[in-house]
């Protein structure tokens, strides 16, 4: 599938290998990560880590425990500087960046511990998020200038209509520390998503949540993308999610991917099963 | 919910100018109209530079989230060049309140550089190893200090350093006019007192409506989410290291210009004063009044500040008095089973908001 | 040559106080988490005691050391269970401002007292070694002795004894330690008192040293231990040592060779670069936030 991007000899060279949908095929990608690899006191992490993922589409990532995914977010996102490699965001190489400077190049995440600022109200997170999107320097918001208020004004509807994606407007005078998980994580991605990413990476965002609430997310994760004309790049270990909603999936174990995808693909992968159940014995 | 969350802050901010206008004029009628006892009216500037001190050091402790052990130095950054520019500037400008403004905007200037020095070191660490490093930078600005010699004729200021201990003001070579303002580990002497209880009530006022207002603010939304997660605030785009900063330096200047009101109200002043010890007092009415709660600060430290002095009959025990009672109301304050008893003496605190890393 | 090992000797024998006192603060931080500012204190009242013990029941010093040992080790569990049980689960910001608040109580209970003049101190072993040109007080020889002998006997009842076990096991995780049936609240008094005798032995060195006496004795060298104990890397045995001796020898030095009002900046800068290049100190093992 992918080497129609080949064939009919595009303006970007998508590689080969990338498990890109059709929609976004002739469009230049919005992540490339190219033999990242990062050491851990000489153990290699991740290593060889090529992935390319398309503007709007729905990545999933994939593997046992301890296989280095969430190090894959770390990396993606300059918590952990790469050994080797790099990573391209809309074009742009991250290296030498801040995991600030990276939020406002596009990417923006949720952890898999759940980080909110947790004495603080429900929309003061979202407007924290919003951070970079409102101007207005420390002085104007102690002298309380009118573009203090102009500015606050319109955080507090972005605010609201963010929070209104998940039907959050009630709670946000809540402190976001005293909400149930499941509304933490809804949280966590609604602050996020005020970042104005162009790559929005979900650490687990099922984790923990009934089966209804499941659907509810997958319905939600896919209107997020529909909305924002985004990307979203997840790691999950609830399979229905994982094979309802993503256009490609790659399978990480002990490190490095062993395999890429198609929903359908994966779930027929020898090398896949085998990581996730063991070896079959014969008979 | 949303709405009563927002008036609820509000409200809270305008108490807080309300009360300390009404403390203001209550206590200004009475020293206008002689009623105050001397020890009494020798207590209305320093408090007010201590509960300057306290709002500011809510800055870095409660709403920043790094415990500073320090900040006694740069009050005392501010004091001395705030005596400096007033002493030196007294031929130039006869104005008495005229200098005492420049003092103190000397004094929180020269305080916001010392902040930015010490700042750009310490902040690349955290926790208990800040916190030492804030008290190594308080004792070396205490000691530096100490050995500065400052004197002002008609050719200008002349400033040395005493670093044998073996000089002394002799050694400026001034002209017979001039005028030694700091004479090494003596400290000031000579100081024109010109602090005066409104500008100490003016000073409260602007600290207050600076930090008040910064924290309703997106800077200061950008610092209490560094104090609550530093690792999600990274996420979401903020640039800690400015924001830890900026919080640092805006703390440093307010000390700076309590120090300035402070020196210019005794007149001797040794670097002395403004030890580790000063620290600790300043940082026990900030957790008292509880971490980020401004007009916890404000009666922490009036309360605290006065109490010693209200004990002096007890004379040789009230020192002992005040530990006792510290240690108990930090026990009430803390513990659980202390919190169920009704020894609520303490206004409700923002609880989480302590500086666990 | 003779005056730079005079110089030297005296900074050791300062810096192996310093150890002693930094030995006990790094041991209550490992444990406690937190940082005990009445530790200083401590000290004084090791020193009184000794020193009442000598003055006014004329005790020979070794008894009398033995003496400020039992008085401080009780007092160290008692500040303990008074003062800081109450707030194991509280903030550290409210048990470091209790441990202030028992620093103030000691300080003035002190002064109440013995009163606010500065007693002279007779060292518990006065007289000097000369040893061609370099003249070595038998106190600066015992105080080093001393240092080195509590490093290794605390060394090896850290890592051998069960106790010692303990200790490391509720300085890694106290919940844990309490499901493997460890008795935390016994360890943590244990730790205190180990700490305070420390305390009291470095009191009498310290005193001896010097030989003057007042309420306020133990707060620099308290602060200075503090110091090296972070210096070293903070909760580490061999760095609080370390850190102890390093800092007594710069301060030492810096005295009789750079300038003797600043000897404490110097201190400070010194531990301040030191941190800037290896932010959890000289043996201290740095453990970024898992994210």
């Amino acid at each position: 599938m992918a080497k129609k991007v080949f064939e009919k000899g595009k303006m970007v060279p998508v590689p080969s290998h990338s498990i890109i949908p059709e929609r976004d095929l002739y469009k230049s990608p919005i992540l490339e990560c190219s033999h990242l690899g990062i050491d851990f006191g000489g153990l290699a992490a991740v290593k060889d880590f090529n992935i390319t993922v398309g503007r709007t589409e729905i990545a999933g990532l994939i593997g046992p425990n301890g296989a280095g995914k969430t190090t894959v977010f770390n990396l993606l996102t300059k918590v952990y500087h790469p050994t080797r490699g790099t990573i391209l965001v809309d074009g742009m190489d991250t290296a030498g960046k801040t995991p600030a400077q990276v939020n406002r190049m596009g990417i923006a995440r949720t952890f898999q511990n759940i980080r909110l600022f947790n004495n603080l109200s429900v929309e003061d997170n979202v407007k924290i998020g919003l951070h970079n999107q409102t101007r207005y320097n420390a002085l104007s918001g102690i002298l309380r200038l009118p573009n203090y208020w102009k500015q606050e004004k319109m955080a507090h509807e972005s605010a609201m209509e963010l929070l209104s994606i998940f039907d959050m407007q009630d709670l946000a005078g809540h402190k976001a520390g005293s909400l149930p998980y499941g509304a933490q994580r809804r949280l966590e991605i609604v602050r996020a998503l005020a970042t104005n990413p162009s790559l929005l990476l979900l650490d687990e965002p099922a984790a923990g949540m009934n089966p209804s609430e499941t659907v509810e997310l997958m319905e939600n994760i896919v209107k997020i993308r529909d909305t924002f004309h985004i990307a979203i790049m997840l790691i999950e270990h609830d399979m229905n999610l994982v094979m309802g909603i993503c256009e490609g999936i790659c399978v990480l174990n002990f490190g490095q991917i062993i395999a890429k995808g198609t929903a359908e693909e994966i779930q027929n992968n020898p090398v896949v099963i085998e990581a996730y159940l063991g070896k079959q014995k014969e008979g | 919910m949303k709405n009563l969350l927002k008036k609820k802050t509000t409200r809270t901010d305008f108490l807080t100018y309300l009360g300390v206008i009404v403390v203001f004029v209550i206590m200004f009628a009475l020293q206008q109209g002689d009623m105050l006892k001397n020890s009494t009216q020798g207590m209305l500037v320093p408090v007010c530079c201590f509960v300057v001190m306290a709002v500011s050091l809510n800055l870095t402790v409660g709403i920043l989230g790094e415990l500073s052990l320090g900040h006694a130095g740069f009050m005392s950054v501010g004091a001395f060049s705030g005596i400096i520019a007033a002493m030196s500037l007294e031929q130039t400008i006869p104005s008495d309140l005229a200098r005492l403004i420049i003092a103190i905007v000397v004094g929180a200037i020269c305080a916001a550089i010392a902040g930015f020095i010490v700042g750009v070191p310490v902040l690349r660490l955290q926790g208990d190893y800040l916190a030492i490093v804030t008290l190594a930078f308080g004792e070396i600005i205490k000691e530096l200090i100490n050995c500065l010699i400052v004197g002002y004729d008609e050719n200008g200021l002349h400033v040395m350093f005493n670093l044998s201990g073996k000089l002394s003001v002799e050694n400026l070579n001034m002209t017979e006019n001039g005028v030694a303002i700091i004479k090494g580990a003596q400290g000031a002497v000579g100081v024109d007192k010109l602090a005066t209880f409104p500008m100490g009530f003016v000073l409260v006022m602007l600290c207050l409506v600076i930090v008040l207002n910064l924290v309703r603010s997106r800077t200061g939304r950008a610092i209490l989410s560094i104090r609550d997660n530093r690792i999600a605030a990274e996420s979401v785009g903020i640039n800690v290291t400015k924001y830890r900063l900026m919080a640092f330096v805006i703390s440093a200047a307010m000390a700076g210009s309590a120090g300035a009101l402070f020196g210019l109200n005794y007149s001797t002043l040794s670097s002395t004063r403004f030890d580790f010890n000063t620290s600790i007092l300043v940082l026990v009415y900030v957790v008292l009044g509880g971490l980020g709660n401004i007009w916890g600060s404000i009666i922490a430290a009036v309360v605290l500040y006065v109490l010693p002095e209200a004990l002096r009959e007890f004379n040789d025990y009230r020192m002992l008095a005040y530990a006792v009672v510290l240690i108990l109301v930090m026990l009430a304050t803390n513990n659980e089973r202390f919190k169920a008893a009704p020894s609520r003496v303490i206004p409700k605190r923002r609880k989480g908001a302590a500086v666990n890393g | 040559m003779t005056e730079f090992l005079n110089y030297l000797i005296s900074g050791i024998s300062l810096g192996s106080v310093y150890a002693i006192i930094a030995l006990g603060y790094t041991m209550v931080y490992g444990i406690a988490k937190m940082l005990n500012f009445a530790h200083g204190d401590v000290i004084m009242v090791g020193g009184y005691v000794s020193f009442c013990a000598v003055f006014y029941l004329d005790l020979p010093g070794w008894l009398a050391t033995i003496l400020a040992i039992i008085v401080c080790t009780v007092l160290g569990v008692v500040i303990e269970g008074l003062a800081y049980k109450p707030l194991r689960q509280a903030g550290t910001l409210a048990v470091l401002i209790t441990a202030i608040g028992v620093s103030y109580f000691l300080q003035n209970a002190a002064q109440l007292i013995w009163g606010t003049s500065t007693k002279s101190y007779a060292s518990v072993m006065p007289g000097n070694l000369s040893l061609g040109g370099v003249t070595i007080p038998y106190i600066s020889i015992l105080t080093i002795a001393a240092c080195l002998i509590i490093m290794v006997v605390l060394t090896q009842f850290i890592n051998r004894s069960k106790l010692g076990k303990a200790m490391r096991a509720c300085s890694e995780d106290k919940g844990a330690a309490q499901l493997m049936g460890i008795h935390v609240n016994r360890t943590i008094s244990m730790t205190f008192a180990i700490g305070s005798a420390l305390a009291a032995i470095a009191g009498v060195l310290l005193c001896s040293s010097y030989t003057t006496l007042n309420p306020t004795t133990g707060s620099m060298p308290g602060i200075k231990a503090f110091t090296a104990a972070v210096f070293g890397g903070i909760g580490s045995i061999p760095g609080a040592f370390l850190g102890g001796i390093l800092l007594g020898v710069i301060e030492s030095m810096a005295k009789a060779y750079l300038s003797s009002a600043l000897a404490n900046s110097i201190v400070f800068a010194v531990l301040i670069i030191v941190l800037l290049v290896r932010p959890a100190g000289l043996l201290g093992k740095y453990v970024p936030e898992k994210v």
